[in-house]
């Protein structure tokens, strides 16, 4: 099943579709849910690799104990074919494939061995960011600008996924592949994070979890012009094109 | 004109409050206090503004920023007026935050500092509760420490922008069970009102709703279950809440 949402006379229908060909991925596609979305960074292990020296330094002093958690705010989700608006005078701009935990129940304290209970399915996330050349503040100015954050096109329900601790995720900027990781690099499963993040924070119907990004290494660097799309095996494909602010 | 969120009967309400500080439907009925819940007044983005007055950065040993040190709370985190606020087993310091909370009232994007304050709809109470234990150095103040189920109390209401004459001129108060513990004024803000509205909104779209937590001066201290926290902002309003323990509050999440 997926679960997709509709712009008609400008308001957001919620639909369903048995097969992903029904639904018409035209400009009236919005991000298929409206909950918060929250990330996880630092989730990477070769992400981490490149950045254990610093994590013993200054202002760090240790690796993180914990997820490392973002919040992507709404002025940033968009959805399918909706374009990424970037500035030209911030430095480079970096994709950030990931794959999109959907809520589907109010969730407080879920166990491990639970999660997968309160999640309804998986998504497409472009987690769009500035360079981040530190790690110690919050990332507002690096991940908060207006359609930083693609979502979409649809939701599939987890019964479809057979394993979402391995689907392989390749980034495609006009027409070449740039990219290629798997979930099976993140640190923190799937599982592991909807019940971290739950110990603290309840989580509600239609909230969207980014597993986790890789390293913004240049392949991932997206500019005016470009065409950015995002393909996760068995969950979807999500493209936007890229113009300038 | 003072307006707030209740839930009466099951039902969110949208009300008024009056001079004697009563809650008044839509009807046009006043509602007696504890037949009803107060809920948050607003509901939008959360950004916090982390040392944003001098002596409070003093008091944490940090030299004030260069620039606003915003950090955001996701709405999990948010509670109304006279609810309960639970403290984690087994941490050394918990301790609240009073701030004077700005909330948009139009969609301000690129807002120049001169017409910033147009793009105000109206102010509020926030307690900005933290859990000391829980912080790292990774997008620090990380949202464990911050953004947690029911640690961020706001309200009793919304003020409307047009009755605070000054809001660069109130007082701050919090007490603890009456004892008064922390005390400051708006006019110590290291990021005045307008300028935080320029710089955010140079970052991003703001939408009516959106709540701004100013920052709080020194005068922190640690609360335990059973305390009464009462913050307030001159003019603006009194904002009350009460700690309990995580064991109190287990029991009532699993009621539900």
């Amino acid at each position: 099943m997926f679960y997709y949402r509709q712009k008609e006379s400008d308001t957001a229908i919620e639909k369903t579709a048995q097969a992903s060909v029904e639904i018409p991925l035209d400009d009236t596609v919005l991000p298929p849910t409206s909950g918060s979305v929250i990330g996880v960074a630092l989730n990477d292990k070769a992400l981490v690799k490149t950045l254990e020296t610093s994590f013993h330094e200054k202002p760090h002093v240790q690796p993180p104990k914990t997820p490392v958690l973002y919040i992507k705010t709404d002025n940033t989700h968009i959805g399918y074919g909706a374009p990424i608006k970037v500035p030209t005078d911030k430095g480079p701009i970096y994709a950030g494939p990931s794959l999109g935990i959907v809520i589907g129940k109010q969730a407080t304290r879920v166990s491990v061995e639970n999660a997968l209970d309160v999640i309804q399915g998986f998504t497409v996330v472009n987690e769009v960011s500035l360079a981040e050349t530190s790690f110690y503040r919050p990332a507002v100015k690096a991940k908060c600008r207006d359609t930083f954050c693609p979502i979409g096109p649809w939701v599939i329900d987890k019964e479809s996924v057979q394993n979402p601790n391995s689907l392989t995720i390749r980034t495609v900027i006009n027409d070449q592949q740039v990219h290629e990781t798997n979930t099976n690099q993140l640190i923190y499963s799937i599982e592991e994070v909807v019940s971290y993040i739950s110990g603290f924070m309840t989580l509600e119907a239609g909230d969207i979890i980014i597993a986790g990004t890789p390293l913004r290494s240049a392949e991932l660097e997206i500019k005016p012009g470009d065409n950015v799309m995002i393909d996760i095996q068995g969950v979807g494909r999500l493209s936007n094109p890229v113009e300038m602010e | 004109m003072k307006s707030a969120r209740i839930l009466f009967n099951h039902e969110t309400l949208h009300v008024t409050v009056n001079e004697k500080d009563q809650v008044v439907t839509q009807e046009g009925k006043v509602l007696e206090e504890g037949s009803f819940t107060w809920l948050p007044p607003c509901d939008g983005k959360i950004f916090v503004l982390a040392i944003n007055y001098a002596d409070h950065a003093a008091e944490l040993s940090f030299k004030a920023p260069d620039e606003p040190l915003v950090f955001l709370k996701n709405n999990n985190s948010l509670i109304g007026h006279n609810q309960h606020t639970y403290r984690p087993d087994n941490v050394d310091y918990m301790h609240y935050e009073c701030e004077l909370v700005v909330v948009i009232g139009k969609q301000a994007k690129n807002v120049s500092v001169d017409d910033a304050m147009d793009y105000v709809g109206g102010y509020t109470v926030g307690n900005d509760y933290a859990i000391r234990d829980y912080l790292e150095n990774y997008y620090r103040p990380n949202l464990r420490v911050k953004s947690r189920d029911t640690c961020t109390p706001i309200g009793p209401y919304l003020v409307d922008a047009k009755d605070v004459k000054d809001p660069h001129n109130l007082v701050l108060r919090t007490y603890i069970n009456g004892e008064l513990k922390q005390e400051g004024n708006t006019k110590d803000l290291v990021f005045n009102i307008p300028q935080l509205i320029a710089y955010l909104s140079d970052i991003m779209t703001l939408s009516p709703g959106d709540m701004i937590f100013t920052g709080t001066p020194e005068g922190l201290a640690d609360v335990k279950s059973g305390d009464v926290i009462t913050t307030e902002v001159e003019g603006v309003g009194i904002l009350k809440n009460t700690i309990i323990s995580e064991t109190e509050y287990l029991k009532t999440i699993n009621k539900q």
